[in-house]
């Protein structure tokens, strides 16, 4: 890993740091861990970590536990502490006072999702976590997939099921760690026929059908995870002035240029980032006039990348080549998609292309020249 | 994998532990208990004693489902197979199903990134065609604080060789971005098992003789992707990342090599047995392999993959001088500049800095 170091930050950059890490060593920290259906064993996970930091002497208790409880789970339960759900209008609620005047090092909440009826303390159990964390409370918690807001659209279409708690992608990408627990689909389909669970109507219908959905959420897991963890990679990297110098995630950069069409490169950037679950991106380098017939290509082209959902770049810079290079190392790109020259002038024969001058000077990063 | 193991005892299915590595590991000799363990195999070599998973000794057996720990392991010399996911493929086809497990550094495909990440070369290697004949692919998740804290305690290794592990590979940027590649991996195994209706399966269709033209496949336009096999000892890392392309796009995957004489006997014996070397490497990774001849290394490569309907050509970055185009183009300009219809991969070097 190379040791180069970034610009120094400005001091107000720097006071927030220092804010911000005095808030963190106050604040307990949070493990979520992640589910992409319910009934994969989130709650014995969880309960069973509990368990372990208790033997190796850490105070640990309950706060919340499901409405539902699988004999798994309560054998855990057995061995550890739990301060009961009080209730208000009839509905499960943590008991949040309880745990803050008991104030242990550890809480488990299982159900983050959860909603509390109006007259709580907090309209949501996230944000019970929230002031427990505030106080120094360290926190287990688990969720699902599914409510996790930034993709409830996304698991209501595969399930076809609304659901109406979520919690937001924030939450996620703040905490401190994540754990996925992950089990074959089968395996959950199983499972789901063995309790009153949510996903129990699911045996009724076509098995194949419902694993496929399954593996789907289960993809959609996988990859949210696998954010979280770039981002905190990220974030670590830059708390100690490390760069990163590659790439576990496939980023395309398409580079247009003015007199080209760029419809068929742009698809394939689009195409290959979607296989690779990967990133889109795409910049035009503006160099000297364009007549406005090229003008006029340029603009369809951008406007055809956005419409691609691609991250859209004009940079101005007299060297098209180290503007392509600076904007792919700052975004940490790995392929890099671009036309063949069409002709070449005389200084071109004499110092090579834009292209083999990109091809020379691209270092770990692939190039990928397309037929114009 | 040992808690599934009991589970499915539980369930009365018939299952037996072909080979287990704890590591001394008080926990996982502990999760071991109440299954039944097939003895290993004992091999001399050199003089030493080494064991070896007893595969003659399970089909003997024959269970049900055997766990099998490590995956990845390179059997030792004298073994009837080299590797162990070779041994379990003779218990497959037993019909026999096998619960086993590996990380994502033995990941063929991986081994490039694996190295620019953490400065270890790999060494046992799983190829990606073995790993997506699985059934079910699972994720083994676990913050990398987890199991830093767990090398700590000596939970993992002894406390001195824990200290090792910790200044060496256990690095958390390293741990984090090799569990971010195995989140990846797993999802790209779960979306391959999953969406039947798109082909994401590379095809194995054989390269079509001397026939002309694209082929279609399943109407859509299919990508077709050849690999430039050369006696740069980078070529690995191109056939590796040529592989891994292919799969992600659903592409059919092919290699030559363009000798510019008259038959492979004609080259250096050192040429002769590195070309051969990355022939066999591109071939064990279920990569069709062809020999060209010609005297004009860019052209002979150019026209063949017009000839086979190539999509993409996968080039390593000619490494050493550049001198201006003047001074006549180097290979990689030659074929970029006669490979204008289709498209060209200059695949970089992955150097650690």
């Amino acid at each position: 890993m190379s040791e180069t170091h970034l610009n120094r930050p400005d001091p107000e950059q720097l006071l927030r740091q220092l804010q911000a890490a005095e808030r963190y060593e106050r604040r307990g920290s949070v493990k979520v861990f992640l589910g992409y259906t319910s009934r994969v064993g989130k709650s014995v996970r969880m309960l069973d970590e509990a368990r372990r930091r208790k033997e190796r002497g850490e105070d640990v208790v309950v706060g919340a536990t499901q409405p539902v409880l699988s004999p798994d789970v309560e054998a855990l339960l057995a061995k550890l502490e739990v301060i009961p759900l009080k209730f208000i209008d009839g509905i499960p609620v943590m008991d949040v006072e309880a745990i803050l005047k008991r104030h242990p090092r550890v809480c488990v909440v299982d159900g983050l999702a959860h909603n509390n009826p109006p007259s709580s303390r907090h309209a949501r159990r996230w944000e019970d976590v929230e002031e427990l964390l505030e106080a120094g409370i360290s926190i287990l918690t688990s969720v699902n997939l599914q409510y996790i807001d930034e993709y409830k659209e996304k698991v209501e279409q595969i399930t076809g099921r609304h659901v109406v708690e979520s919690v937001p992608l924030s939450f996620l990408r703040s905490a401190d760690e994540i754990e996925v627990v992950d089990i074959p689909t089968d395996m959950a389909l199983e499972r789901a026929g063995e309790m009153p669970a949510e996903t129990a109507d699911l045996q009724d219908s076509e098995t194949a059908a419902q694993q496929q959905k399954l593996g789907k959420l289960r993809e959609m897991a996988l990859l949210l995870a696998a954010d979280i963890v770039d981002h905190q990679l990220e974030m670590y990297m830059l708390r100690h002035g490390v760069e990163q110098t590659w790439g576990t995630q496939e980023r395309i950069l398409v580079c247009i240029k003015a007199g080209v069409n760029a419809r068929q490169m742009l698809e394939s950037g689009r195409r290959n980032a979607d296989r690779f679950r990967g990133e889109l991106y795409v910049v035009h380098v503006r160099e000297g006039d364009t007549s406005p017939q090229e003008e006029a290509g340029l603009n369809e082209s951008l406007a055809h990348a956005r419409s691609l959902g691609a991250h859209v770049e004009i940079l101005e810079e007299q060297d098209w080549v180290a503007a392509v290079l600076r904007f792919a190392r700052e975004h940490r790109i790995t392929q890099i998609f671009i036309h063949h020259s069409r002709k070449e002038t005389w200084l071109e024969r004499l110092f090579g292309s834009g292209v083999d001058r990109l091809i020379r000077s691209a270092e770990g990063i692939d190039i990928r020249v397309f037929p114009q | 994998m040992l808690e599934e193991a009991h589970k499915l005892k539980a369930q009365g299915i018939d299952v037996v532990v072909g080979y287990f590595e704890p590591h001394g590991r008080k926990d996982t000799i502990e999760k071991a208990k109440g299954l039944e363990i097939i003895p290993r195999r004992k091999l001399v070599y050199r003089g030493s004693t080494f064991e070896e998973m007893d595969t003659e000794a399970i089909l003997r057996r024959h269970p049900q489902v055997c766990v099998v720990d490590e995956f990845a392991h390179t059997n030792v010399p004298g073994s009837e197979r080299t590797k162990r996911w070779e041994d379990v493929r003779v218990l497959l086809d037993n019909g026999i199903d096998v619960l086993t497990n590996m990380n994502v550094q033995h990941l063929e495909s991986l081994n490039d990134t694996v190295w620019q990440v953490s400065g270890v070369r790999v060494r046992e290697t799983v190829p990606d065609w073995v790993v997506k004949e699985a059934d079910e692919v699972v994720m083994v998740d676990l913050p990398p604080q987890a199991l830093l804290n767990r090398l700590r305690r000596g939970v993992v290794y002894p406390q001195e060789k824990a200290q090792k592990a910790l200044e060496n590979f256990f690095k958390e940027p390293t741990l984090n971005t090799l569990r971010e590649l195995a989140l990846r991996q797993t999802a790209l195994e779960v979306d391959v098992r999953h969406e039947p209706q798109e082909d994401s399966r590379p095809a194995r269709s054989p390269l079509p003789g001397n026939q002309s033209g694209p082929h279609s496949r399943s109407g859509e336009s299919a990508d077709r992707l050849l690999i430039h096999i050369t006696t740069d000892p980078s070529t690995a890392a191109l056939i590796r990342r040529g592989r891994r392309v292919a799969d992600y796009l659903g592409a059919e995957c092919f290699a030559v090599f363009v000798n510019t004489g008259s038959g492979l006997h004609s080259l250096p014996v050192a040429e002769r047995q590195t070309v051969e070397k990355q022939l066999n490497f591109a071939r064990n990774l279920q990569i069709e392999t062809r020999i060209l001849e010609g005297k004009d290394v860019a052209e002979t490569l150019v026209s063949f993959a017009r000839r086979q309907g190539i999509t993409q050509i996968f080039v390593l970055r000619t490494r050493g001088r550049n001198l201006p185009a003047v001074f006549g183009r180097n290979l990689v300009q030659q074929i970029v500049w006669l490979a204008r219809d289709m498209q060209v991969t200059i695949v970089a070097e992955h150097r650690r800095r």
